[in-house]
């Protein structure tokens, strides 16, 4: 009887699971073959060039790739101090009656929603950046070699740069709050070995926890970057939505692959422009899922015992 | 004790985290999926078997807003075109040109109401066009539901139409905004009743549909070039070399001679310009583009027209939205959004020089100038641009917006419901047009558009019933 009713319910969860991996293979399969006459067409020279141009039919994407990996970096870099910092300070330093009120404030961030974020980054954000932020960086950072690079060129305020600190933001409290929870599962016998053989709270923390979580962390930056990578419309809003030339300055007006895709998906009236979009999803996506898993590898990694130290 | 509660503890977070990450996953995968479900929705439109949809007051939900808000001048039923904006002589340099005619139109009371006796159509004026008030109320046996799908430019008035329509007739036209490619591809596919697009179908794209299509122009609209210089205090002039040669990039100061030389005021400004143009795929951009394309080769050969073209310089704005902000924001910029826009948005919009050498500010009667200049020589298809024809009063940079259905037609019943939905559209529902922004037909169009569908035919019968 139980027996039976056992397995009923097995069944149903399994069935549950293997509908969602199905949803995945049937999505990946639909961009495949959406796709096919622009791989055919274009082959590796889709990933290479920078001529977007649906008028001649010419399609390399590699500037929206360029963008997007850009924009990604950009935005791991800011958000990597702020939400370990925050993390630390959460599960380390404040009394629980503060750590409660400041993680859930900081995940809060998390459920408003892009086009918000959007709309405070393009009315907001990048009139700020184009006028104080991005002339200040000009001025001091891009006056040394090579590194100033990053930072020339003239400034118009929708840019990589900009688009990069929106990701930072949106990104932080998926880093925050996983950075915690991998921070809270290290074993207390950690720092009070540490403790008891006399460091201070920052030298326990330096050299107990952090090794301790480090590959934990690193799992928390790669989800935030998985993030990163297929945010849309806020992304759309502030990058600019132009330039097909690499500069190297995060000054210049960008394109993401994912603002690409929702940009022109409306009007992509030639077949062959439609299937070079969808190549672009499917290559995002291909990215994505890798990141996703390498970063789960870590994590998983990390739960199973601790990592150097 | 203490360290077996520690161990559960920690478990126990293991947990929470686990369903943290799970919860967290698919942040890109999200993206790639919202962008499927795009594509799905043009196979899906087909509600011609489920039941009636709520009156089509809204087009659906797509990415790409209108570019208008749909519900500017409600109750203006009986506005006849001359109740519209002022009609201006063409060519007159008048700064307060533009903000009058904005006043007028969020004000529909006013007109309407000097208009009355048109309303619904009941009673067309002696002096009416014939086929006016063809169209009275219901036909029996005709379909009660119209799919459609296609341009965006033209929504907000095709919405309003199937409203006015639904009311007239019961006939409940579902369409969806979903993008002029969108509209060629369901009406080649046999997925909608009518596809919509604000660029001609290409001869291969006619090729690929299951039946010769006819393009029926149903509107008419402009495309202004908007600005943000604060020294000009005069609307700013451009021409058919300035206007390329600055989205081409070979113009980059706001002084360059060749600005200069149409507009003294630019002398003292030297200040890179910056170009915003439309990033999204857009009518409004094949209609700029196209208008670049005809009076300068370089650009045919190194941009050409398409709704979406790779810019040489410039940023993109998302929608008309974007671009208008855009230029609001960056001083010394340039943009291009539809002439409704900048008209109902109070933009700083430029006069542009037409073939006739006439400098012409972005307005309604300009554009209809347009078509009607170029009425006498639309080939057999009407698939025809109207940008620079030659004219004083025409605005150069003018589209018509088409719909496009088949020829041959199988299901009777949808038909008759198209081609009287048609009709009425091409004539009483004309007198909409000027309070939503839109530029009525030229009578010779009108004409035009009566021969395309009387030629809709269910097996060699025509289809449309005369009433």
């Amino acid at each position: 009887m139980s027996g039976r009713g056992d397995r009923c319910f097995e069944l149903t969860a399994a069935g549950a699971a293997a509908a969602a991996i199905a949803t995945l293979g049937a999505l990946a399969l639909l961009l495949l073959v959406y796709s096919w006459p622009s791989i055919a067409r274009y082959g590796l020279s889709f990933f290479t060039t920078t001529d977007w141009d649906p008028v001649a039919e010419r399609f390399g994407a590699a500037h929206f790739v360029y963008g997007t990996v850009a924009t990604s970096i950009v935005a791991l870099l800011l958000a990597t101090p702020v939400g370990v910092g925050a993390a630390l300070f959460i599960g380390e330093y404040a009394p629980l009656r503060l750590a409660e009120p400041v993680s859930f404030v900081v995940e809060l961030l998390a459920v408003i929603p892009s086009i918000v974020y959007g709309l405070w980054g393009f009315f907001v954000l990048a009139p700020f950046m184009r006028s104080s932020v991005e002339p200040a960086l000009r001025d001091s950072v891009g006056q040394v070699p090579i590194v100033g690079t990053l930072f020339s060129g003239p400034i118009v305020g929708k840019d990589l740069l900009v688009a990069g600190v929106i990701l930072a933001i949106m990104i932080l409290p998926t880093v925050t709050a996983i950075s915690r929870e991998v921070l809270r599962a290290v074993p207390d016998t950690q720092r009070e070995g540490m403790l008891a053989l006399g460091a201070t709270k920052w030298e326990a923390i330096r050299h107990a926890v952090l090794p301790y979580a480090r590959g934990g962390i690193a799992g928390a930056l790669g989800l935030g970057l998985a993030r990163a990578l297929g945010e849309t419309m806020a992304v759309t809003m502030v990058v600019g939505n132009s330039s097909s030339r690499i500069t190297g300055s995060l000054f210049t007006p960008g394109y993401t692959m994912s603002s690409a895709i929702a940009n022109q998906f409306t009007e992509a009236a030639k077949a062959i422009h439609f299937a070079a979009l969808v190549e672009v999803a499917l290559v995002l996506l291909l990215v994505a899922t890798i990141i996703n898993l390498f970063a789960r590898l870590l994590v998983s990694r990390f739960a199973s015992g601790p990592v150097g130290a | 004790m203490r360290d077996e509660e520690k161990r559960t503890q920690t478990t126990h977070r293991l947990v929470t985290r686990r369903r943290l990450l799970a919860l967290l996953g698919g942040g890109a995968a999200g993206a790639v999926l919202a962008a499927c479900g795009g594509s799905a929705s043009p196979t899906a439109a087909p509600a011609a078997t489920s039941p009636p949809p709520a009156p089509p007051t809204k087009p659906a939900a797509v990415a790409t807003s209108a570019p208008v808000p749909t519900n500017a001048p409600a109750g203006a039923t009986g506005a006849t075109p001359a109740g519209g904006p002022a009609t201006k002589p063409a060519g007159a340099v008048s700064p307060a040109a533009t903000s009058a005619t904005a006043a007028s139109a969020p004000a529909p009371a006013a007109p309407s109401a000097a208009a009355k006796p048109a309303a619904n159509g009941t009673a067309a004026p002696a002096s009416a066009p014939a086929g006016i008030g063809l169209i009275k109320g219901p036909f029996p046996g005709e379909a009660q539901t119209l799919t459609g799908a296609g341009a965006t430019f033209p929504a907000p008035l095709y919405t309003k139409w199937f409203d006015e329509y639904a009311k007239l007739t019961g006939v409940k036209v579902n369409y969806q905004a979903i993008g002029s490619g969108g509209g060629i591809k369901g009406i080649t596919d046999g997925t909608v009743d009518f596809g919509a697009s604000d660029g001609p179908m290409s001869d291969e794209q006619l090729k690929a549909a299951k039946g010769e299509i006819l393009h029926v122009p149903m509107t008419l609209g402009g495309v202004a070039v908007t600005y943000n210089v604060p020294e000009a205090k005069d609307p700013l002039k451009f021409t058919p070399e300035t206007l390329p040669a600055i989205y081409l990039g070979t113009i980059t100061k706001w002084n360059d001679p060749k600005l200069v030389a149409d507009n003294p005021a630019l002398a003292s400004v030297n200040k890179d310009i910056v170009v915003v143009q439309r990033s999204d795929g857009s009518g409004t951009t094949y209609c700029f583009t196209d208008y670049l394309s005809s009076v300068s080769a370089d650009w045919k050969s190194k941009v050409g027209r398409d709704t979406a073209v790779k810019w040489p310089v410039g940023i993109g704005g998302k929608g008309s939205e974007g671009v208008a902000g855009e230029v609001k924001q960056n001083p010394y910029s340039i943009g291009y959004v539809e002439v409704i826009y900048a008209i109902q948005n109070k933009l700083g919009t430029g006069l542009v020089k037409n073939a006739a050498g006439k400098f012409v500010e972005p307005q309604l009667d300009g554009v209809t100038a347009a078509a009607a200049a170029a009425a006498d020589k639309v080939p057999a298809d009407l698939r025809v641009s109207i940008v620079n024809q030659v004219g004083d009063g025409v605005y150069p940079i003018s589209t018509f917006t088409w719909l496009l259905v088949y020829k041959n037609m199988a299901d009777k019943a949808k038909a008759t419901a198209l081609t009287r939905l048609m009709w009425w559209a091409t004539h009483d529902g004309q007198k909409f047009s000027t309070d939503l922004g839109y530029a009525p037909l030229p009578e010779a169009m009108v004409k035009k558009d009566e021969e395309k569908i009387n030629l809709v035919n269910v097996n060699d019968q025509k289809a449309f019933p005369g009433q």
